[in-house]
């Protein structure tokens, strides 16, 4: 079942608030292998809490029933996110929550991201936590408006779309707030949605923003890290220093709420070369955002393409013992081998639980 | 009594985990001590890991919404710290006595409060976590960003386990900002179907709740809804409006509520009885609520989340038994120690091959059996 399909079934008075891009092809059961996000997540959370009880079946066929709520450890929560390395889901029970009785929509434009950010830190700061808020720099901006003709501003160096949504009474009272906020940031231009259609097309634009970097480049590389979202600034600066440095350019849209950013490494596959620089240069962003604190990945996912990082985030004792895990549910590696970790490793035997040797118990022998 | 060791560091804690695992020890995990009597009674401890050592709030990053807290640290501290920059951890479980909780802890046995309600368990807020595990081995899982889905999320499998797979030592953590004011409404009756269908109207509807409570003794109870906003007085008005008409009686809205919830919290454990924490279907409550009645106990629960705990009689724990619903899963928490040893805190086994993939998880993070032996489900 398609992920949007799960919100439809729902509708009109509840919604699923795991929205990632793809959701009109995306099935629930992939949701559950990358624990998926979208641009709601930084209010309402990831699949992970969403999933109230999963039927998974083993490599060696046995099918088991996790229940959120059950007494016994959270194998529920371990298998979200594990990338189909634990098992299959064949099942999924999930919780849906009430549609927000408002929504506000606003779009501002900046002079650059780093005005847009002090604005995010603005909103955040004062204690809101909007639907969503997503940042496009100026590359994205050209090429989803190219591709729209929704008006946004071509002379912007960022646009800042926030979402409120929630109680009636609590959006109004918190727009005029968001509005001058980002004002006080020097937005050059705010535009507030006054209906139903202004909204769309100002989500349209930022929906847009992956497919329409065709038009700027002939191919592209989505890369998905994260940053404290503090760290914005600092990360995009080194980020075009590398595009710099490397002749090549990179487009940013950015989930601004929760730090995580997708740099799109534009390059052409009939230049000698380019796509491997361009392979490099995302290689390189991760690593930035890896020493500013932050992850390899926010919501795509390790799979083959990011293993050989996983040990920029992790030791060699944390790795092993993600390996416990997996040992746990498939000691022979057969579920989704060679994904997320980064060198092949075997199961070994467990010992037996530890009993006492009737020698040790006489206090004849002890155990070193 | 065993001996007790107050490790001061992470590393010092593995070695402290490792020693004693290898002389066969059974360990002990102690955090605040205020939740050490849930659970199966266990092994006979060989020693006693103290946390209290482990004190630190190492870091606060008030721009990000995250901290990262040392498994020792008193709940009421973070809680304090976090406060005085607009911020909350959003945990609110019962403290015990004195205030002891700790972070660890709390994290250790999933314990919650009526905030669960809108943002979930410990599992929930919980970003990456530092274990030692008793083969001296130091592993850290996820991160203090709170978007990251690299490596398994071994943090969740922690939190609940009740210290079976190794000892949490530090945690980062996500902050929500502290709502600008909160304001409760709340409705009587003495009709468990109509509190149970008034319950459903309002998790259903568009309230955006921090908490939705149930409170229930002798026959009569009560719905309490919390809104928190910078709208919190006007929003409890309409909730007040959808409470009186769904046929609620003595609506009113508290806006100085905080000893209505602490005393929601305050329910959820018991210096001389029993609790039962019981987990099943919102739908299912009216049954839940007649149940509590024929033992003679008192409910606090999470209407929207159908956990509900029961402080009862020791000697009517059995007669609970009977007119609970068949699905949902019953678990002793506090008890008298006769009761404890008298009855499976746990209620009935898993599925058997649930339980074979927790004793599997169980065998591989903890080979040597040392961590907390046998106080967890099955034996574990």
């Amino acid at each position: 079942m398609t992920n949007l399909a799960i919100s439809k079934a729902v509708a009109p008075t509840h919604f699923y608030p795991p929205d990632p891009s793809s959701q009109v092809v995306c099935s629930i059961g992939g949701n559950i292998a990358e624990n998926s996000g979208g641009a709601h997540c930084f209010k309402y959370g990831f699949t992970t809490n969403y999933v109230l009880g999963l039927e998974i079946v083993l490599t060696d066929g046995t099918v088991v029933t996790l229940e959120r709520d059950a007494p016994g450890y959270d194998l529920l929560g371990t298998f979200v996110g594990s990338e189909g390395t634990l098992g299959v889901a064949t099942r999924v029970t999930l919780r849906v929550i009430p549609k927000p009785e408002a929504v506000r929509t606003l779009v501002a434009f900046f002079n650059d991201t780093s005005s847009a950010g002090d604005a995010v830190s603005a909103i955040v700061g004062a204690g809101m936590v909007p639907g969503a808020i997503e940042m496009m720099d100026r590359l994205s901006i050209k090429a989803a408006e190219e591709a729209t003709r929704v008006g946004y501003r071509l002379d912007a160096g960022a646009a800042l779309l926030v979402e409120l949504d929630g109680p009636e009474e609590e959006c109004d009272a918190r727009l005029g707030e968001v509005i001058s906020l980002c004002e006080r940031s020097d937005a050059i231009e705010v535009r507030t949605a006054e209906s139903e259609a202004q909204r769309e097309l100002i989500w349209k634009a930022r929906k847009a923003a992956f497919a329409a970097m065709g038009r700027v480049a002939p191919a592209y590389y989505v890369q998905d890290g994260v940053i404290p979202r503090t760290r914005l600034s600092e990360v995009l600066r080194r980020i075009d220093e590398l595009a710099e440095e490397y002749g090549l350019a990179v487009a940013n849209v950015f989930h601004a709420g929760d730090g995580n950013l997708h740099p799109l490494v534009c390059y052409d596959a009939a230049r000698d070369g380019e796509p491997e620089r361009a392979e490099e240069l995302a290689g390189l962003i991760i690593k930035t955002c890896v020493e500013a604190g932050g992850s390899i990945t926010g919501e795509h996912g390790v799979g083959v393409d990011k293993k050989a990082y996983m040990p920029a985030m992790f030791s060699e004792p944390d790795l092993a013992t993600f390996q416990r895990l997996r040992c746990a549910f498939d000691p022979h590696g057969l579920a989704n081998p060679g994904k997320v970790m980064p060198t092949p490793r075997l199961c070994g035997e467990v010992p037996g639980p530890y009993r006492e040797h009737p020698l040790e118990r006489a206090g004849v022998a002890e155990r070193f | 009594m065993a001996p007790q060791l107050r490790p001061e560091s992470m590393e010092a804690a593995a070695a402290v985990m490792a020693g004693a695992a290898a002389d066969g020890d059974p360990i002990r995990i102690v955090g605040g001590g205020t939740k050490l009597g849930w659970g199966a009674t266990g092994d006979v401890p060989g020693v006693e890991v103290h946390t209290s050592g482990l004190e630190r709030i190492v870091e606060h990053n008030e721009g990000d919404l995250t901290a990262v807290l040392e498994a020792g640290v008193p709940m009421e501290a973070a809680q304090r710290r976090f406060a005085s920059a607009g911020q909350m951890l959003a945990l609110d479980p019962p403290l015990g006595s004195d205030h002891a909780a700790t972070v660890g802890g709390v994290l250790a046995t999933g314990d919650c409060g009526p905030l669960q309600h809108r943002y979930g368990a410990p599992r929930d807020l919980v970003l990456g976590m530092t274990v030692a595990l008793s083969d001296g081995t130091l592993a850290r899982s996820g991160g203090k960003v709170i978007k990251n889905v690299a490596g398994y999320d071994l943090a969740k499998l922690f939190c609940g386990s009740f210290g079976t797979l190794g000892l949490i030592l530090q945690v980062s953590v996500r902050l929500q900002p502290l709502p600008a004011s909160t304001a409760t409404a709340l409705g009587a009756t003495t009709d468990p179907n109509l509190l149970a269908r008034a319950a459903r109207t309002l998790a259903t509807a568009p309230f955006e709740l921090e908490a939705l409570d149930l409170a229930w003794r002798a026959g009569r109870g009560g719905v309490l809804a919390q809104v928190g906003g910078t709208q919190a007085r006007l929003r409890a008005e309409r909730v007040a409006t959808s409470m009186r008409e769904e046929g609620l009686a003595r609506v009113e809205v508290a806006t100085d509520d905080a000893e209505l919830w602490a005393r929601q919290r305050a329910g959820q454990r018991s210096a001389s009885g029993v609790i039962v924490r019981i987990s099943g279907r919102p739908s299912e409550i009216t049954r839940v609520l007649r149940a509590t009645d024929a033992c003679g106990g008192t409910l606090v629960g999470r209407a929207a989340l159908g956990m509900s705990c029961i402080e009862l009689e020791p000697d009517a724990l059995g007669r609970l038994a009977e007119h609970l619903p068949r699905a949902a899963s019953v678990v002793v928490l506090d008890a008298p120690l006769k009761v404890r040893e008298a009855v499976e805190p746990w209620g009935s086994l898993p599925p058997a091959p649930l339980l074979q993939l927790m004793r599997n998880v169980k065998a591989r993070f903890d080979p040597a059996h040392a961590c907390n032996p046998g106080v967890f489900v099955g034996g574990i």
